[in-house]
């Protein structure tokens, strides 16, 4: 079968430094979560860095950044009821009360 | 034999998508049990006392890089390079194998220090929401497996460039969802 042979959306180095980034914001995730004094403000600082990987391969690894806007309204709407579900759940089990 | 498209994406693609999608509402609902039951443990062993940071940041990085292969490997389908086609549809099922394996080692330490899948809250929503994720990983393996027999074969050239990423799109995927999962789970003990 013969398919659309696409061009490449960016060049390697593009990638490779993608995942350079990638790799040191894991390497940044565990760092704070070994420092004591981050405590007070480690979960908005893990969630941060959790966003801005998860954001890096979906626009970029995904190409998601360079396809329709069709397919990212797709993706997010799958993505908007899971964190949805979670979020209403956890606060129906008392997650978020101090 | 690929028919007309009135969105302009091909077919295929917008089925993964779609797929992906759905994918997000299965991980959303396992991750929510995990994250409602987590420290309800009425017995231990505790996640604190078994959960191995360093070994999985490890274990992480292997699957972060195997994207990057991943993606390296579309870009080599996509310019015609068959010799980089081969090396990179290689390199991404061996690493998601070594993801597996350090997988399998932690299923089996957490079994043999006594935390068995059903010996309390954290073991059930731990083995099944990880374990579901491993599956997908196996599969992602067995998928580019073939990809990389094909390419072997001389049977997988820039003609098949759809065909790379919508396997492309799968392994990713898999990967974000490990990416929120390696926070939530390990991070956040």
């Amino acid at each position: 079968m013969h398919e659309h042979s696409g061009e490449p959306h960016t060049s390697n180095r593009f990638y490779v430094a993608i995942a350079v980034i990638l790799a040191v914001l894991t390497a940044m995730e565990v760092m704070v979560f070994y420092v004591e004094a981050l405590r007070p403000i480690l979960v908005p600082l893990l969630m941060l860095m959790m966003a801005a990987k998860f954001a890096l391969v979906v626009m970029f690894f995904m190409h998601l950044k360079f396809d329709g806007p069709l397919l990212t309204g797709i993706f997010s709407w799958g993505l908007f009821i899971a964190v949805a579900i979670i979020v209403a759940l956890m606060a129906l089990f008392g997650k978020f009360s101090a | 034999m690929e028919g007309p498209t009135s969105t302009g994406i091909p077919h295929r693609k917008l089925a993964m998508w779609t797929f992906i999608g759905s994918e997000c509402m299965l991980f959303g609902t396992l991750i929510a049990t995990y994250m409602i039951y987590r420290g309800r443990n009425l017995v231990g062993p505790y996640p604190d006392e078994l959960l191995n940071i360093p070994f999985i940041t490890v274990t992480t990085f292997v699957l972060l890089m195997s994207s990057l292969m991943m993606v390296l490997a579309l870009s080599a389908v996509q310019r015609g390079d068959a010799k980089g086609t081969r090396i990179w549809l290689f390199m991404t099922p061996l690493f998601g194998l070594i993801f597996l394996g350090g997988q399998y080692y932690e299923f089996n330490h957490f079994v043999h220090e006594g935390l068995p899948l059903s010996k309390n809250l954290f073991s059930s929503t731990f083995f099944v929401l990880t374990g579901t994720h491993g599956a997908h990983v196996a599969g992602g393996v067995l998928w580019l497996g073939t990809l990389w027999l094909r390419a072997m074969g001389g049977k997988l050239d820039a003609r098949h460039t759809e065909t790379v990423e919508i396997a492309g799109l799968y392994w990713h995927f898999v990967d974000v969802v490990w990416i929120v999962l390696f926070t939530l789970i390990y991070l956040l003990v």
